[in-house]
């Protein structure tokens, strides 16, 4: 499994019916482990966030990008190449605070909800939290503490789908050597 | 050309891995009669050549090996001290290996941790703010290049001088070990990075710098 240098848009093809169908086991299997909505809302979080502190690393790596100055940069880089990088969609922001600290990202499609439909018992469960945990574990990794959640679901009766993300702190332990 | 050591450094400055790429280092190994013409003084733990010079055993080497088992610090194989076993003309003709003594793996981890804590003060010292730290460090022997990356772990590598492409090979490094590593999921983050396909990609990436040779790797 080598690869070339310069992976840029030849990277390798993977069904993404697999995908779907792989992240739907994952929630119906913890759904049947957990049986409460809640608690499976929060491991899919932690999930995310153990995906999130290492794909930053891998979309670094890739993407070369430098520090974000402020909030509306990181927003860009997330909606504009994290997301087209890892799910091949392009979200749009909108909905910025006045004080430049929250924004919404609006999801025409989701790729994790393809064919699924959430039935009536499950009606508090976020399908899609693994998202979350994977916006919030990447960025407290480049020393930003943010918060994630999902004002609107398209699995549940909503047109589209939108995640809010909050800027909380810039995290000050630990700040790697030229950053002050 | 050559790339000498890579070293990976986590978040708090502690070592999680090291890699030595070099040549084996000649070492000379030769057979002695009493009196021994090399004068040797004990120095850190180790037998070393204090004045005296033949047949490339230069001062500073250290004593590797008497009669073919590697000595022990100070002390032979089995036990005994060595200046003392080396005065004793009962014990000669003897052959001792001597060379450059290489460094320990807790002498590796704590001039890592040493480098880390420089690197800050590089960009402490800078009269620009938001100065990045020490990129490179250059010797008349070796340069040292350190890349950190966005989230604080760095990566080093300790190259011939005259080696170029070692921007793009530091890169490299970062992809790798965001594949290998990373993406393993038995490996957890800020540990020491145990993993065989990380190994094989490093070596791999190394090859193909160095036989791009000075002028950089082609693209």
């Amino acid at each position: 499994m080598s690869r070339q240098a310069g992976r840029g848009t030849e990277s390798k093809k993977m069904n993404s019916e697999l995908f779907t169908l792989t992240y739907g086991a994952l929630v119906t299997q913890l759904c049947k482990d957990y049986e409460n909505d809640e608690d499976v809302n929060k491991q899919l979080d932690k999930m995310g966030y153990n995906i999130g502190v290492r794909l930053i690393e891998d979309f670094l790596a890739r993407s070369n990008v430098g520090r974000c100055h402020d909030f509306r940069e990181t927003a860009d880089v997330i909606a504009k190449i994290a997301f087209k990088m890892y799910l091949g969609i392009t979200p749009s922001i909108t909905n910025w605070s006045p004080g430049g600290d929250e924004f919404s990202l609006i999801l025409e499609n989701n790729p994790l909800v393809d064919f699924v439909e959430l039935p009536d018992n499950h009606s508090s469960l976020i399908y899609s939290n693994l998202l979350c945990g994977v916006l919030r574990g990447a960025l407290e990794m480049v020393q930003m503490a943010v918060d994630v959640k999902f004002l609107q679901d398209t699995l549940k009766g909503d047109s589209v789908t939108e995640i809010r993300m909050k800027f909380l702190r810039r995290i000050e332990d630990n700040l790697p050597a030229g950053e002050e | 050309m050559a790339i000498f050591s890579v070293y990976v450094v986590n978040k708090a400055g502690g070592l999680i891995y090291q890699l030595d790429h070099y040549a084996p280092r000649a070492d000379t190994e030769k057979t002695f009669s009493y009196p021994l013409d090399l004068v040797l003084r004990l120095h850190d733990e180790r037998v070393v050549v204090a004045f005296g010079q033949r047949d490339g055993i230069r001062v500073g080497h250290a004593v590797l090996a008497i009669n073919g088992a590697e000595v022990n610090g100070r002390f032979t194989a089995d036990g005994k001290d060595v200046l003392e076993f080396l005065a004793n003309p009962a014990n000669y003709p003897v052959s001792i290996r001597f060379g450059r003594h290489r460094l320990s793996s807790n002498e590796k981890l704590m001039l890592a941790s040493m480098f880390h804590s420089l690197f800050a003060i590089g960009s402490q010292l800078s009269p620009e703010a938001g100065s990045s730290g020490i990129e490179m460090l250059e010797t008349d022997t070796f340069k040292l290049h350190c890349f950190q990356t966005l989230t604080g772990i760095k990566f080093m590598v300790l190259a011939d001088p005259r080696q170029a492409g070692i921007d793009s090979l530091l890169r490299k490094i970062y992809e790798i070990y965001s594949d290998f590593a990373l993406k393993n999921p038995f490996y957890s983050l800020e540990m020491p990075i145990r993993c065989e396909l990380f190994d094989q990609n490093l070596k791999l990436a190394l090859e193909v710098a160095e036989k791009a040779g000075p002028f950089g790797p082609g693209s």
